[in-house]
């Protein structure tokens, strides 16, 4: 079985739609040093360096999409998107819209997101709530090498802007490029079958919409995106020991929500917990429960979010970022 | 008036010990993030912070640190901030990107470019409640293709916002070439917004001295803001840790690392032409060398040493200032890693 490390993995897909697609480049902020592997492979004019001008650039990108590009877009964080909003907000989520379905701008936004190594609140937001609140956006979490590849396919076949989120702690280059670089005295905790996995010979999207069920169990549903479906994993292994079977489900997708197979779990397990790194208020934890209520389902309901804007000093981080013990905590309240 | 040279390289050399300390703790694991130095940017910040007053107001970008501790911000606070206690400057929340103190009225932002606006609300803030007060925005040239930073240049410029603008550049937009991104000229270009400049050698302490105070003396009269452009090389690059620093520094151990993947992907079918690919490779050799040659390498780009060269005709003074400095840090160090292991 042939292994790849995260962003290895996305880097391997977007190689492979390259070579297949002369549409497709890649542009960003450090692009060149980031993606030097496909500079070498490409050339300077599909990988090209932008200046630190993210309204210009992410503009610039949904335009190019419109006029007949396939351009991947890479901001430097998402926290950075802030910056470029309007682009995102007005503008390519609006398009298929305002030209009454007859325009469309696939680009794809690539992000790293998601805190865990020490960078503090402006720089390891996780956002995906706030952009799939969006309508016209499509927003992917990928938690292993194999659906960050697949999916990063898919978001290049798709004929609209979508955002693409990695997460850092599983990210092998951001990891290094954000904090680990040169040292060998921090440690993360980093989800290892997230950061690096079994991937396929040649890669094959991996369908917009479709969550995965990571874990089987009959007592208690967890779902959530990225580094949380590993924690729901490390939980449910917990609880285990207590006789207690939890299930989990990744969702892959934020926007589109794969409502069918979320409200068949739910209905099954009748106690659903959220555990979402994004922002608690207003956001994915909130949009499943509407879901699910939406459907008619009676359930008991808990979530593992994060709270407050995220502290700088690690104890503190730890204990703002859902971690195992409070989902572990959450699935007891509800038996 | 000439610049006290003994008091500036004072400054200077306290911010200089002050980071090294700060890099040996990163290195031991005690700092978990990034870690982004001010260390060759001294002589830009001491030469203009020399000016400050009280009411002033600080906007500074993600290497706040020298700044703040030449302004009198406790350096125990900012080092247990640093380390993430809960009694540190910003009680472990901010970090060092996100450093604040009210008291100096001193904010940072570690967002390429949000030091323009927010220097031009601390001068609006100043305007009506603190008559001849300014307010000072750090930046690099990266930020001089962020929109915002451009927008609160003209801001500033048609409210005639007390703000001096600094760009403290060393040519590097994070990891990139500034000169091939970067269109035209700055100096031109804030002209062209009706900011008028001063161009100086951010590595020469006197020479940064003399140019902010002429230009704060016309800011605090009422005639609008500045721009001060002064060059300097930062020793560590954009961050601690940077990969091309470490295949500069240690080839033998980093360039294989590069080089294996890099050569894989070099030779691996479909894809552009050899001549593009060779392009490529090009690009990513030349950001090698470039980091090799690096000036920083260079004492000559060191703003310390500079300063230090006008100062040894006084060997014994300026022994002692040196060894009251490293006292200095050293009592910080321990009193706050004594906290740390208590």
């Amino acid at each position: 079985m042939k292994t790849m490390f995260f962003t290895e993995a996305i880097d391997d897909a977007l190689g492979q739609a390259m070579a297949a697609d002369p549409r497709v480049i890649v542009f960003g902020e450090d692009v060149p040093l980031l993606r030097r592997n496909l500079l070498v492979r490409f050339g300077p004019e599909r990988v090209r360096a932008t200046p630190i001008s993210e309204s210009a650039f992410v503009g610039a990108g949904v335009a190019a999409a419109m006029a007949g590009l396939r351009p991947v877009v890479e901001l430097y964080m998402v926290d950075f998107a802030s910056v470029a909003m309007d682009a995102l907000l007005n503008h390519a989520a609006k398009v298929e819209s305002f030209s009454g379905g007859q325009w469309q701008a696939p680009l794809v936004v690539r992000a790293p997101c998601g805190g865990g190594y020490g960078d503090g609140g402006q720089h390891e937001q996780s956002l995906w709530g706030w952009l799939a609140h969006i309508p016209g956006l499509v927003v992917l979490v990928p938690s292993t090498p194999a659906d960050a590849g697949g999916l990063m396919l898919a978001a290049l076949e798709w004929d609209g802007p979508v955002v693409f989120l990695e997460h850092k702690l599983l990210s092998e280059s951001w990891l290094e490029f954000m904090g680990s670089g040169g040292r060998t005295t921090v440690r993360y905790d980093v989800p290892a079958a997230g950061a690096r996995g079994p991937v396929p010979r040649e890669w094959q999207p991996v369908p917009l919409g479709e969550a995965a069920l990571r874990k089987e169990g009959s007592d208690v549903a967890f779902v959530s995106v990225g580094v949380g479906v590993h924690r729901c994993l490390e939980a449910a292994q917990a609880l285990e020991g207590e006789g207690i079977t939890a299930a989990v489900l990744d969702l892959r997708t934020v926007s589109p929500l794969d409502r069918a197979t979320f409200c068949e779990l739910v209905a099954r397990t009748g106690r659903l917990v959220v555990v979402d790194e994004d922002y608690e208020r207003f956001g994915l934890s909130g949009e499943l429960s509407a879901v699910a209520l939406e459907a008619g389902l009676s359930f008991s309901y808990a979530r593992v979010c994060t709270e407050t804007t995220i502290p700088y000093a690690r104890h503190l981080e730890d204990q703002t970022l859902p971690g195992t013990e409070r989902i572990v905590a959450a699935a007891r309240q509800l038996l | 008036m000439a610049p006290d040279l003994w008091s500036l390289y004072a400054l200077m050399k306290m911010s200089r010990l002050f980071e090294e300390t700060v890099t040996q703790l990163w290195q031991e694991g005690l700092i978990s993030g990034e870690m982004h130095l001010g260390t060759g940017e001294e002589a830009i910040v001491a030469g203009v912070l020399d000016h400050v007053q009280e009411g002033d107001a600080l906007a500074l970008d993600h290497r706040a640190t020298p700044a703040l501790l030449m302004r009198g911000v406790d350096p125990v606070l900012i080092l247990r901030e640093l380390l993430g206690h809960e009694e540190g400057l910003c009680r472990g929340q901010g970090g060092h990107m996100h450093l604040f103190s009210h008291e100096h009225l001193a904010a940072s932002s570690g967002i390429v470019g949000a030091s323009g606006p927010a220097a031009a609300g601390f001068a609006l803030a100043g305007q009506y409640l603190r008559p001849r007060a300014i307010a000072v925005a750090f930046f690099g040239e990266g930020a001089m293709n962020q929109g915002m930073l451009l927008e609160a240049l003209n801001l500033a410029a048609v409210w005639r916002l007390p703000v001096l603008f600094v760009c403290k550049d060393d040519n590097w937009s994070i990891t990139s070439d500034s000169s091939q991104l970067t269109g035209g000229n700055l100096c031109q270009r804030v002209e062209g917004l009706g900011v008028p400049y001063t161009v100086v050698d951010g590595t020469d302490v006197a020479a940064v001295w003399e140019a902010a105070g002429e230009s704060i003396e016309r800011i605090r009269d009422g005639h609008g803001p500045s721009f001060l452009h002064a060059s300097c090389v930062h020793l560590e690059a954009h961050f601690l840790g940077y990969q091309l620093v470490r295949a500069a520094r240690k080839p033998l151990q980093e360039v294989p690392r590069i080089a294996r993947p890099l050569l894989k992907s070099f030779f691996r079918p479909g894809g552009a032409s050899l001549r593009m690919r060779r392009q490529g490779l090009q690009e990513v050799l030349s950001a090698l060398l470039t980091t090799h040659r690096d000036p920083r390498r260079s004492t000559a780009n060191d703003p310390l040493i500079r300063a230090r060269r006008a100062l040894v005709s006084e060997p014994q003074r300026l022994r002692e200032l040196e060894e009251d400095v490293e006292r200095e840090i050293a009592a910080i160090l321990s009193a706050v890693v004594e906290e740390g292991s208590g």
